[in-house]
């Protein structure tokens, strides 16, 4: 079957360039994603996930163009949007964006404040549907509706809305053009504990009504097993370990998943503590390590860790980690 | 101030720490907003609470006005801090200053605004030594640096030299570690300690606060909204919320049996990294609507319209904590609590 997204390869690259008295030069390369690969079908979710710098949301902007990523392939349906969307052709271009839509982490910060929330999800509809404008306003309450809003609120302004209440907004916005694929950047972040549980809700039951495949990005790793049917993590740019959710949380394969798993403190106390510690901290993906990049850290390197970059192999069933001595 | 006491074993200590009634609020243009509204807690030797609760429910004001940091416009509006044998709401500034770094410090959330962009790291740790203890300069160095040793900073005579800007986000936590701790205070104060950090740097420092309050037998205030940093270092744990205590009682029994609705509400809604949610239906048990703006803060209980076992009496009479197991105290008209009506 042919995946509704498949990327294969996607790589951006920045590079570090120095001015001096002469011009200016190029010295280094940030490596801020590089050769990132993974499917999804719909109605799944892949969690991304890994520390700040590792290339999570890079990642998610460039499936959307909104970095411009510098090799790769975005298919969709088994066909590469990425040459349309980096294309002329706005029209071939915006149908491929209506298929695949993003929420921000701040729906403060996306949101424009001076426009009602009415105002705001027309605009995709301006966008993507200007044909039959009688129906927005329609559309835009059945939309505040799905989301658990009231329509009659629509008229009013960000401001006057809780975090959680804008963030069903950003929802909301992006579900207006009826999209496939919806990467969510940390979407319950900035959002209080017992508002955060509302809005996972939301996406589970959007998913099933809908169908929609989420990607989504998360430090919080206990949100990511509850939302997520596959997952992936990311260390410098890399996907690391990538498969199903419970087998990977089950059992990690790659000492770095290992570590991550094992570093949320569990809401049980005298919880037996198995924490497989990590030395030093996450290098800068300038200076990436030769060989694995995480070996510095990792307490099972061998030899081979220091000069050879390991692949992605399958591990378990459903997992595959890019290890040269899984655990 | 008359209040029911838990019946304290003898062999206990008093507590190092008292609150007591501790009312903080802030007179705005729009009106007066309670954010901490006759809170108590207490912490003994050596002991570690936990004080959890969401954005507003006054958590950080009320440890920032036990070293009278609160920033305008708050004003104290009742209540004691009894800590080492005096009430802090009385003292001087002048007096507060000689508390304040040197017996009771504080670790704020976010390391690199609590940092003096233009200072070294050596002259903000020498400072506060020189001007609690009066060392020379050479004397503070050196103690800095064994500071910085200690927190687990490498090469700490040459870091002395640097600038906030050079270290990276973990290790300006580890220099605040270092700053508290340079007095070797009796009362350690943490506002949300790492949650500016990511995951494998918030369990070193995690690990790093536990192995120190064990090394230097300091109590410990840790401020947090995120449940599992609570069960990992409280001995203690007080759930506020909306400037309110819902529930006071140790780690174990806040865990295993929480009574008061908010406590259990807000255990169960939190998604848990060691429970599989395939397969079976996947819906968290969430707290409708959301916390309440303090500036028209609810009458009666403070959580009585999102509380599932609400009866008519919580809109209108609040609950006062009242003990229902030693050392478990709950505030909830539906757990036995006396309270008193509010207009």
């Amino acid at each position: 079957m042919t995946p509704l997204l498949d990327v294969r390869g996607l790589r951006k690259h920045y590079p570090v360039v120095k001015r001096g008295l002469i011009g200016r030069r190029q010295t280094r390369v940030v490596r801020a994603v590089d050769d990132v690969s993974f499917v999804l079908q719909a109605g799944e979710t892949l969690g991304l996930v890994g520390e700040s710098g590792c290339g999570k949301t890079t990642t998610a902007r460039s499936i959307l163009d909104l970095v411009r990523a510098d090799a790769g392939e975005i298919r969709l349906d088994g066909k590469d949007v990425r040459p349309i969307l980096q294309g002329a052709d706005r029209a071939a271009m915006l149908a491929v964006r209506r298929r695949m839509q993003y929420v921000f982490q701040d729906p403060y910060l996306s949101l424009n404040p001076r426009w009602t929330i009415n105002e705001a999800l027309r605009e995709p509809f301006r966008a993507h549907a200007p044909q039959d404008q009688a129906e927005w306003d329609n559309r835009i309450a059945v939309l505040l509706e799905t989301v658990g809003l009231e329509p009659r609120n629509g008229v009013r302004y960000p401001h006057e809305f809780s975090g959680g209440q804008r963030q069903r907004v950003g929802i909301a916005r992006a579900l207006a053009v009826e999209p496939d694929v919806v990467l969510l950047d940390e979407p319950v972040s900035a959002l209080d504990i017992s508002v955060r549980a509302q809005i996972l809700n939301l996406l589970v039951s959007l998913q099933d009504r809908l169908g929609v495949a989420y990607v989504y990005i998360s430090h919080d790793l206990s949100s990511v097993r509850f939302i997520s049917t596959h997952v992936a993590v990311m260390y410098l740019g890399r996907i690391v370990e990538i498969g199903a959710v419970d087998e990977i949380f089950a059992r990690p394969r790659h000492h770095y998943t290992a570590a991550l798993i094992s570093a949320i403190p569990v809401p049980s106390p005298g919880a037996v503590d198995q924490r497989v510690r990590l030395r030093g901290e996450v290098p800068s993906a300038i200076n990436r390590p030769s060989g694995c990049p995480f070996h510095p850290r990792c307490a099972a390197a061998l030899p081979i860790c220091r000069e050879q970059d390991p692949a992605l192999q399958q591990m378990g069933p459903n997992t595959k980690a890019a290890c040269h001595n899984p655990a | 101030m008359a209040r029911q006491q838990a019946p304290v074993p003898a062999r206990q200590p008093p507590p190092l720490l008292a609150v007591e009634g501790l009312k903080v609020h802030f007179h705005t243009r729009d009106g007066v907003v309670r954010a901490v509204d006759g809170v108590d807690f207490q912490v003994g030797a050596g002991q570690t609470l936990g004080i959890v609760g969401e954005s507003g429910s006054g958590k950080t004001i009320a440890c920032l006005t036990l070293l009278g940091l609160a920033p305008p416009p708050a004003r104290i509006a009742g209540g004691h801090v009894l800590f080492e044998g005096e009430d802090l709401l009385q003292q001087s500034d002048q007096r507060l200053s000689q508390i304040r770094g040197r017996r009771m410090a504080m670790i704020f959330q976010n390391p690199a605004t609590s940092l003096n962009p233009i200072l070294s790291i050596g002259q903000q740790l020498t400072e506060i030594l020189r001007w609690h203890t009066g060392a020379s300069r050479q004397t503070a160095l050196d103690r800095a640096a064994a500071l910085l040793a200690l927190v687990g900073i490498s090469d700490p005579v040459a870091r002395l030299r640097q600038y906030p800007h050079e270290l990276s986000g973990g290790m300006k936590q580890r220099v605040g570690i270092a700053r508290a701790l340079l007095c070797e205070p009796a009362l350690l104060l943490a506002d949300e300690p790492t949650t500016a950090l990511d995951v494998t740097i918030q369990a070193q420092i995690l690990d790093l606060l536990a192995e120190l309050r064990q090394r230097l037998a300091m109590s410990m205030v840790l401020v947090t909204h995120d449940m599992g940093v609570v069960a990992r270092m409280a001995d203690r744990i007080t759930v506020m919320y909306a400037g309110r205590v819902c529930e006071t009682a140790d780690a174990t029994t806040i865990f295993n049996a929480p009574q008061h609705p908010y406590t259990r509400a807000l255990l169960e809604s939190v998604p848990r990294i060691d429970h599989s949610y395939s397969g079976a239906r996947r819906v968290l048990p969430s707290i409708a609507g959301r916390p309440p703006d303090l500036l028209h803060a609810p009458p009666g209980c403070r959580f009585h319209d999102r509380c599932p076992e609400a009866v008519p009496d919580c809109r209108r009479v609040m609950p006062r904590e009242h003990l229902v197991a030693p050392g478990h105290t709950v505030s909830c008209l539906r757990r036995g609590s006396p309270g008193e009506a509010t207009p």
